[in-house]
């Protein structure tokens, strides 16, 4: 019976104990480069073959998938490393496109006063909209920035008192959190109320490289979502094999032990947490300039509940393993493969996971490379129950 | 109408909200106690048993439909944790949990394809769509007696099961200490089955009681999971009684907001203030840290 | 064994891959295909069943009959759930790698303006299923819709309500695209028609039980009707907690009340709404030599035999679209988007579900104000409502 004793959203056993494992010697650090060279190498592979088979245009659901991949990797790190569980994500999300579309979208030519010096600072700019009307909106890199800091307050607000919650409590807060931001933006006339904002202007990030999900920057969109996709899975990585990523161990060992060994918890706790706020609003300031809009249900209860249950099924602590199970999924679904079986394909799929593969597919995947002698790696397997 | 009338009437149409909510709240607390699972699936209990006595309305009389729903939610409940849940013994409980997310959106879309897109309810059981009675200058429909009363009886008759007979006490024992209920000799995965079973019972109970009020739709159940889950989190998770008070507080909280403010945001205000107890209350307003210290470690 | 095992993963994945490839048909020969975007499932799904199976039905029927001019018609149908972010997906799916000529759909407005900028960007004609004036306020030179104006029918209401003598009204309306829409044309109308806003709320599209919102309308004096403007189901609770509370008023509703269904479901509460609709719902109180006489009875017939349910209002947006798209097609003679767009902006007088639709380069909607009819519920059903 001691799996009621085990904690509740924290996954106590499913925190692998990379550090040891990785950490140490030289030839660890490079096995632990496998899966980052891997990946590396599977984008460009994955183009060419789309491109030999004429099927490019695939590209563009997998640019949209990779920016999901990123909210729930983040969403993983905080799940399975520090054993908090957030349902409320998609909010985060929701505030980071939102707060990019508003801006970029707003015609602010009313205030003349204030427009011209920000103007001439590049934080406004005039421009034309798809029906020729001359607007003076934000620049997309300033409505990244108040996305950021919008997103930043929003993590803080909850974050810190909710540090307070656990287990359920800690879940039913974030839920809450996220109902809210949900209802005010659906009730906003100022967010296009059930509508949502459309019409938001491509993002400019350096000269030759485009935010936008035109056909004719379809391929370098596609290296760009699945760069930062790979660069929140390093930069993760690192994290947790890190001072960081040590203390949080010990927070899953034991939050007690560690407060009295002089470790800050809820100090590191609140830090993972924004970390993995920053990537949802990161991932929909991008999405929102990829997809030209937004709506109100990217703050849904059950788009927060999608997120945290693709984090589960890809193994949560296995970050490698989250981001390809939700690439995969998103991707399938994005494409439309299963029809109106959609959500159904989902449900049946999530229970078969997690029932046949609770440390995600990866896991089996890797076990039973290595038995078949091609790939060595000293990862114990063990999984979610001690 | 009368100030008086008015804070009535809104009372009243918060007591019936809310005495919802509280029935899925208890159905969390029944499983959670007996297996620490969150069953996010539990507003799909609710769906299921209106659709199932809808049906069931076209060919027999609607209290034999009523009582037939109830059964065969009751058995979808049982089958669920025996082909289910069981056979996961190895597992975490967030993953018992995810997969109650599974199981909640495969239940939703099973039922679309089952029936389909459209609302239907079963008639009013006593009068018709526009009969009310009048109470002290507010005025109701006589469903709503009938939801009340479906749902008092339902939880005094839960509680003296859980009290006073001697599987409602084996069920609190394996909730207390499942090592020693296990060592008395009870037999703890029937007890979770019984539990499972018990709560999708209800579920269904409630679903039929409120059909009228509230029409039957395949995606009926997420949004009262979500209510029922504030609910019994309020209350204290593990505490029946807690979740009965915590849902009519939310219930009466929207619809007190509703005449302060725009009713575009009545769940706002109610979450607003549910996040507020929390801060203050971490465990609820019934919920003991003690009890929650014995769930967690 | 490995080479073995490595072929068989290539090749599962080419063929996995060769599974998606469109057949890369070339713009003149073989079908026509046109897309179209429902929400078969998800929230909206009581707009987007019907829809679909009025879609399927009318090209099967459409293909019995020789296709347009010799050519036969494919529908590529994907299911949205209604979130935008699918919408966005399966657009781009239908203009980039379907081919299609034009694409009927979505089901609610929001979808329809996430896509409205990349139809009109890529040249491909849009014939939403969905009310909302925005979408065809500011007019873009692709995209179209099919069911009447919210203005028009805001414009019958408050007419009705007028003469009946009411002029203190209160506005209730849902939170999704169909409500806010129509929210605003009543309480911008409401001005220039000289009616006074008493009270205006929105409630949650899944709201369970009105009772206090509506305690808020009768707690202000003076409100001599109340207008609701929503698709959803709850407008059936409206009506139903209306009569409980003891809130006597005429109950006006909008188009989207046009679904026997919500009529069954509020039983004797339904009795006495008022509501401006198309005319499938009262085909049978038509003269025979009104000009939708006809086509309404057929469709409503074939509908109601093939599938069991009875036809709705809403159905006949997506009869009427692919309606529009098939003339346009016929008239242009080719698939070419400029052409089948010109042609579609001067069709006049084609009969549809909804009305005679007549476009114009700056109208395109292309229903007049005699699209409406009002409507009243007698006896559990659709009459035409005699002041």
């Amino acid at each position: 019976m001691k799996r009621l004793s085990t904690g509740i959203w924290a996954d106590k056993g499913g925190i692998r104990s990379s550090v040891e494992d990785e950490g140490g010697t030289i030839a660890g650090r490079l096995r632990g480069l496998v899966p980052v060279i891997g990946f590396a190498m599977a984008v460009p592979l994955l183009h060419l073959v789309l491109r030999v088979a004429g099927t490019e245009y695939c590209l563009t659901q997998l640019t949209m998938a990779a920016y999901y991949a990123i909210v729930v990797t983040g969403l993983g790190l905080l799940m399975g490393y520090a054993g908090q569980v957030s349902l409320g994500h998609g909010a985060f999300f929701a505030l980071g496109g939102y707060t990019t579309a508003v801006l970029t979208t707003h015609d602010f030519s009313k205030w003349k006063a204030a427009t011209g010096w920000l103007q001439e600072a590049h934080i406004m700019v005039a421009r034309q909209d798809l029906y020729g009307n001359q607007l003076v909106t934000v620049t997309p890199w300033a409505a990244f920035f108040a996305a950021m800091a919008v997103a930043m307050i929003a993590g803080c607000l909850i974050g810190y008192p909710a540090l307070r919650l656990r287990g359920h409590y800690l879940a039913m807060a974030t839920l809450g959190f996220g109902l809210i931001v949900a209802k005010l933006l659906v009730g906003s006339n100022l967010t296009g109320a059930a509508d949502g904002l459309n019409g938001v202007p491509e993002w400019i990030l350096m000269p030759g490289l485009v935010v936008s999900g035109k056909v004719p920057v379809r391929v370098q969109n596609y290296y760009l979502a699945c760069g930062l996709l790979l660069v929140v899975l390093v930069l993760l990585r690192n994290t947790v094999q890190s001072r960081v990523g040590r203390a949080l161990k010990s927070i899953h060992d034991g939050e007690k032990a560690a407060n009295s060994m002089g470790i800050n918890t809820a100090a590191y706790k609140l830090k993972v947490f924004l970390l993995s706020a920053a990537l949802a609003a990161a991932a929909g300031v991008f999405f929102t300039h990829y997809t030209a809009g937004i709506g109100p249900s990217e703050a849904g209860a059950l788009k927060s509940l999608r997120y945290v249950a693709l984090a589960a099924a890809g193994g949560m602590s296995n970050l490698w393993g989250v981001a390809i199970v939700s690439l995969a999924l998103n991707y399938f679904s994005l494409r439309g493969w299963f029809g109106t079986y959609d959500n159904a394909v989902f449900g049946a799929l999530l229970i078969l996971i997690i029932s046949l593969a609770p440390a995600g597919p990866l896991q089996p995947a890797a076990a039973w490379l290595r038995r078949r002698g091609w790939w060595r790696n000293a990862q114990s397997s063990h999984h979610g129950t001690p | 109408m009368g100030t008086g009338d008015l804070a009535l009437q809104y009372l009243l149409s918060g007591i019936t909200k809310g005495s919802i909510y509280a029935v899925v709240a208890i159905g969390f607390n029944l499983i959670y106690s007996a297996t620490g699972v969150l069953n996010l699936a539990q507003g799909e209990f609710i769906m299921l048993g209106g659709m199932v006595a809808v049906t069931l309305a076209h060919y027999v009389p609607l209290p034999v439909a009523v009582a037939g729903a109830v059964l065969v939610v009751t058995l979808v409940g049982c089958l669920l944790e025996w082909s289910l849940f069981r056979r996961l013994p190895n597992h975490s409980v967030l993953h018992l949990i995810i997969v109650t997310i599974g199981v909640s959106i495969v239940i939703q879309e099973a039922s679309l394809h089952i029936w389909d897109e459209k609302v239907r309810s079963l008639p009013y059981f006593t009068g018709n769509e526009v009969s009310s009675i009048h109470l002290l200058g507010a005025a109701i429909s006589p469903q709503v007696l009938w939801v009340l009363g479906t749902i008092t009886v339902a939880v005094v008759a839960l509680h003296g099961f859980l009290k006073y007979t001697l599987t409602g006490r084996a069920m609190r024992a394996c909730s207390a200490n499942p090592e020693a209920a296990m060592l008395a000799g009870i037999n703890i995965r029937n007890m979770r089955t019984l539990s499972f079973g018990l709560s999708a019972g209800l579920g269904a109970l409630a679903g039929c009681v409120i059909s009228p009020i509230t029409m039957t739709h395949y995606e009926m159940g997420a949004p009262l999971a979500i209510k029922g889950f504030a609910a019994a989190i309020l209350g204290g998770l593990g505490n029946p009684m807690g979740a009965v008070a915590g849902g009519l507080l939310v219930g009466v909280l929207e619809a007190v907001s509703v005449s302060r403010m725009p009713a575009a945001y009545n769940d706002v205000a109610a979450f607003v203030v549910l996040l507020l107890v929390l801060f203050v209350r971490p465990h609820g307003i019934f919920g003991l840290p003690s009890g929650q210290a014995v769930r967690e470690h | 064994m490995k080479p073995n095992a490595i072929s068989l993963l290539f090749s599962l994945l080419g063929s996995s891959l060769l599974m998606v490839v469109p057949s890369a048909t070339a713009a003149n020969s073989g079908p026509i295909k046109i897309g179209a975007l429902f929400s078969i499932t998800g929230p909206a799904s009581f707009l987007g069943a019907p829809e679909d199976k009025t879609a399927r039905m009318f090209i099967e029927k459409l293909n019995a009959s020789g296709g347009i001019n010799g050519r036969k018609v494919q529908l590529v149908v994907k299911d949205t759930g209604g979130s935008p972010e699918k919408a966005v997906s399966f657009a781009r799916q239908l203009i980039e790698e379907e081919r299609v000529c034009a694409i009927i759909g979505p089901s609610t407005s929001g979808e329809t303006m996430q896509i409205k900028g990349l139809c009109e960007e890529n040249k491909t004609v849009l014939v939403s299923c969905a009310a909302a004036e925005v979408i065809v306020n500011p007019v873009a030179k692709y995209v179209f819709k099919s069911p009447q104006k919210d203005s028009q029918a805001v414009l019958w209401i408050f007419k009705t309500a007028k003469a009946k003598g009411i002029t203190r009204l209160a506005l209730l309306s849902s939170n999704d695209g169909f409500g806010a829409a129509g929210k605003k044309q009543l309480e911008d109308l409401a001005k220039e028609e000289g009616m006074e806003v008493v009270v205006s709320e929105v409630y949650d599209k899944q709201a369970t039980d009105l009772t206090d919102i509506l305690t808020k309308v009768k707690s202000r004096p003076g409100v001599q009707g109340v207008v609701n403007w929503s698709i959803v189901p709850a407008q059936s609770i409206l009506a139903k907690n209306m009569r409980q509370i003891g809130l006597n008023v005429p109950l006006f509703q909008s188009h989207g009340f046009g679904n026997l269904r919500y009529v069954q479901q509020a039983g004797a509460a339904a009795e006495g709404i008022i509501f401006p609709a198309g005319r499938l719902l009262v085909v049978d109180e038509l003269p025979e030599n009104h000009p939708q006489k006809a086509l309404l009875a057929a469709y409503k017939k074939e509908y109601e035999s093939r599938y069991k349910e009875d036809a709705s209002t809403f159905g006949g947006h997506a009869y009427d679209a692919i309606l529009i798209i098939t003339e346009a097609l016929k008239k242009a003679a080719s698939t070419e988007p400029e052409k089948v767009r010109e042609a579609l902006e001067n069709l006049k007088g084609v009969v549809g579900t909804a009305g005679v639709f007549s476009f114009s380069p700056t109208d395109h909607t292309g229903l007049d104000m005699d699209a409406f009819e009002m409507l009243t519920v007698k006896d559990g059903k659709f009459t035409i409502y005699k002041p």
